[in-house]
């Protein structure tokens, strides 16, 4: 056990764990941030993406004694009022069927679009291929990026 | 974009209850709760897994109650069998089973709220009339529900009510966003897997590692010493980890030395081969259909056309892996997760431990994804039964790699047809043999060519192995479809007939001189065919290959053309077609989220899914190992429905069976080459180098 001062969300946060836990497991577990969903645990599916000092990771692979003093952000901690513009064009396109990938997918485009605000399809598609969605949402997935990218 | 735009919004709480409700809020019946502040709070019974149930559902309740879309509140009920029907989220049936007993409820309190304000205004009822959530007189009076509730909950309940005409419909068949979307997308703590307890303790369970294998011995020292661990516990073939935290014990079950022996036969894929070829040619099987002679007619043909088609097994793959919540107190038991039948899990605790169906409750979580594994009681017990050897409460929690590698699987299956012509190239006689392996019945014997065909006979064998089985989005015909309407495709090829026609003229035969039952409305079925093949414009493209299927189950109907080209010498699909008859639509963007979604399920299944066994062990385990459609695969899909406000019929799975067929038969007509077995890109046209 160690503790770690992390900066998550805008917050100095302390936390106790195993220096080989992993993001995720510390934010689920440790913080009560469950936004950021355990999907495979070998950085394949995108579930548990989240931002660190502004790029998309995977938390379930990264472990807490590496993080030091870089910038996460959570699905939590996107947006004040769940209005940041990818959050409101999932809820205008109407993209969720289980809801379970959502938030990893949000991380993802919202990383993107900060560094690609008006993408072509392709590079949508390209940003968005290592995020499974086992309901198959994938065309609303890149009409929301799309939309969001109008508004951005 | 000249949509209708309307939001509700669910109740971010995992799990609420009548005490969460707002004060003065009355309820009109099971369903429904109205408060002071004109708030309607509305019950939505059946387990979410994404189809969209928590949204449709009280669209049609709000419907018939003329209820303010925007104040309603959707609250997902717990498990409660004395008070709602059919909480169950299988076999695409909830909207058909439930939809006219959900309009009457609604209708039932509109009438009684109507009652009310005429009691209070000493005015006919017959002078009122609803908008909006309020009841108006027609002298300009108007009075809010939440004003009329508590004097409302006071009459009698009407037993007869009138149902608004479709044409009066404001919710059902509009733009109605799903309720969950906000929560979603801020990452609110919906699922089985966010559910936490102050004091719940974290349980993984080491299974063993093949089918057929049974535990043996355990030496869980360096397991108990590590940091965070409390206990592990051996139960049946299983060895718990119990401790304070996921990764904790994620860590600890790695130091675990279990030894297991063989229990029964350790089963590889090759065996499996073996076996399908074994059960095509025993002389004994279970006869499912019989119509006319189907020896005579094939002894008496022109041509005969023989073709076999096989699937692997596939991992259902929700994106959140089964886990479940327990407390088994001294009298009662507490269950909290994610299930698709909670009745089933909660009759299977009860029976495990001993304890009535009364003193346990069960509270639903929204699922992430399901597909048939969460009808499986199997992980609700492994809570239930580790709740009470520790005597405190425990979080089951799976990981990708025991949710790929320990559960059930859509059965493998090979299937062997048969096709009879005569001289003018009719379809005489027809033969199919499903053989599956713990695939019960792998036919579906009523199922379209059956009732056009004047001698037929399917039949079905079934090896049983220690591999487990559960049924799979679209169970059975998510492959009997490929197959069937890849035969039909062959069989039209042989006869000289094109595809459409070729269907279009066994369904005439089904009307005029049926034989035997017809287990599908002819009509129905000739109108997604032909609506599929006007919005496809079906044989004028000139650089594109179609590929044309058509499939009835879950009494819906579904037309897919797939339009395939080649390009750097392999196959790429471009364009979906699909038009569906699933009644009235309730919620139009729900519906399009089944069809498109259940389409790209079929098809990246069809192109990539293979779970292979070697001794008894799955061979993939992860998505590093085992391949899902991800977005630069998905080819466009362009969803249509026949608008004929019949009953609503199932939605949750149609789209799937016919999805592959279409498929593999616009490819065949790309390269000219046949797929016959899943996955597809294992086949020929996907076999050739690149240009």
């Amino acid at each position: 056990m160690a503790t770690y001062k992390l900066q998550i969300n805008g917050k100095s946060l302390q936390v106790s764990a195993d220096p080989d836990t992993p993001l995720l497991w510390v934010l689920r577990d440790h913080l009560g941030l469950l936004g950021t969903k355990y999907g495979c645990g070998i950085s394949a599916c995108g579930a548990c993406t989240v931002h660190m000092d502004g790029q998309a990771l995977r938390s379930c692979t990264l472990p807490v004694s590496a993080i030091g003093t870089s910038k996460i952000i959570t699905i939590e901690g996107l947006s004040e009022n769940g209005d940041h513009p990818v959050q409101l064009a999932w809820d205008e396109v109407d993209v969720p069927q289980c809801g379970y990938c959502q938030a990893g997918q949000i991380m993802t485009a919202a990383a993107f679009l900060k560094n690609n605000p008006k993408p072509t399809t392709e590079q949508i598609d390209s940003a968005m291929h290592g995020n499974i969605c086992r309901c198959g949402a994938y065309h609303r997935i890149r009409e929301a990026v799309k939309l969001a990218s109008a508004k951005i | 974009m000249g949509f209708e735009w309307f939001s509700a919004d669910a109740e971010t709480n995992t799990i609420i209850n009548a005490s969460n409700l707002a004060e003065g809020s009355v309820n009109l019946n099971g369903y429904l709760s109205i408060a002071a502040d004109n708030t309607i709070t509305i019950f939505s019974p059946n387990p979410e897994v994404g189809q969209n149930i928590k949204t449709s559902f009280p669209t049609i309740i709000a419907e018939e109650l003329d209820a303010d879309w925007t104040k309603v509140k959707v609250v997902q009920a717990a498990f409660d069998n004395k008070r709602f029907e059919r909480q169950v989220t299988g076999g695409s049936g909830a909207t058909p089973a439930s939809y006219k007993k959900l309009r009457k409820t609604g209708a039932t309190a509109r009438q009684m709220l109507v009652e009310a304000a005429a009691k209070q205004w000493n005015v006919p009822a017959s002078e009122c009339s609803t908008e909006n959530g309020f009841v108006l007189h027609s002298s300009g009076k108007k009075l809010s529900y939440g004003e009329l509730a508590s004097e409302a909950a006071k009459l009698p309940v009407p037993q007869e009510v009138k149902l608004k005409d479709r044409k009066d419909f404001k919710l059902i068949g509009k733009k109605v966003r799903n309720v969950e979307n906000k929560n979603i997308a801020t990452g609110k703590p919906l699922f089985g897997l966010d559910f936490y307890r102050e004091g719940m303790l974290f349980a993984m369970i080491q299974r063993p590692e093949a089918f057929g294998m049974k535990l043996k011995s355990v030496d869980s020292a360096a397991a108990k010493a590590m940091p965070g661990i409390i206990d592990v516990v051996s139960f049946k073939n299983n060895v718990a980890v119990v401790g304070k935290s996921t990764w904790q014990i994620m860590k600890a079950r790695k130091a675990l030395k279990v030894t297991y022996e063989k229990d029964k036969d350790l089963e590889s894929s090759a065996d499996h081969s073996r076996i399908f070829t074994e059960l095509m040619a025993k002389s004994e099987a279970t006869i499912r259909r019989k119509d006319g002679d189907a020896d005579a007619a094939f002894a008496s043909a022109a041509k005969v056309i023989k073709s076999e088609y096989e699937c692997p097994f596939l991992p259902h793959n929700p994106m959140e892996p089964m886990n479940f919540f327990a407390h088994v107190k001294e009298d009662s038991v507490e269950l909290v997760g994610p299930t698709q039948n909670p009745g089933s899990a909660r009759n299977a605790v009860s029976k495990l431990l001993g304890i009535p169906d009364s003193k346990i409750s069960l509270e639903l979580t929204r699922m992430g994804g399901g597909f048939g594994r969460r009808l499986m009681d199997d992980y609700v017990l492994e809570a239930a039964e580790l709740s009470s050897i520790l005597k405190a409460p425990v979080k089951v929690i799976w990981s990708r790699e025991d949710d790929m590698s320990g559960g059930y699987y859509r059965p493998a299956v090979r299937y062997h047809f048969e096709a009879a012509l005569d001289a003018s190239n009719n379809l005489i006689g027809y033969k199919l043999r499903g053989a599956g392996i713990n695939s019960g019945n792998s036919t579906r014997e009523n199922n379209f060519p059956a009732g056009a065909v004047d001698n037929l006979l399917i039949e079905s064998v079934e090896h049983k192995s220690p591999i487990s089985t559960a049924p799979w989005r679209a169970p059975i015909t998510n492959f009997l479809a490929f197959a069937e309407q890849s035969f039909l495709d062959e069989v039209a090829l042989a006869a000289g007939k094109d595809q459409v026609q070729f269907r279009l003229e066994l369904l005439n035969k089904a009307r005029t001189a049926p034989v035997g039952r017809v287990g599908y409305d002819v009509s129905r079925m000739e109108g997604v065919i032909k609506l599929a093949a006007e919005k496809a414009n079906w044989g004028g493209k000139k650089d594109t290959a179609q590929g044309f299927s058509v499939y009835f189950s879950h009494a819906s109907y579904v037309a897919i053309v797939a339009e395939a080209s080649v390009k750097n010498n392999k196959p790429q699909i471009n364009k979906i077609y699909a038009a569906t008859d699933c009644g009235e639509v309730v919620s139009p963007m729900g519906a399009r989220q089944q069809v498109i979604g259940g389409i790209v399920d079929g098809y990246g299944h069809a192109m990539f899914g293979k779970l292979s066994f070697k001794n008894g062990a799955p061979e993939q385990n992860n998505y590093n190992k085992y391949r899902l459609i991800r977005m630069r695969e998905v080819p466009e899909v362009e969803a249509h429905f026949v608008d004929n406000g019949l009953d609503p019929t199932g939605l949750g799975e149609p789209s799937l069976p016919p999805t592959a067929g279409a498929v593999a038969n616009a490819i065949f007509k790309a390269t000219g080459k046949r797929i016959k077995n899943q996955p597809f890109i294992d086949e020929a046209p996907f076999k050739v180098k690149a240009i």
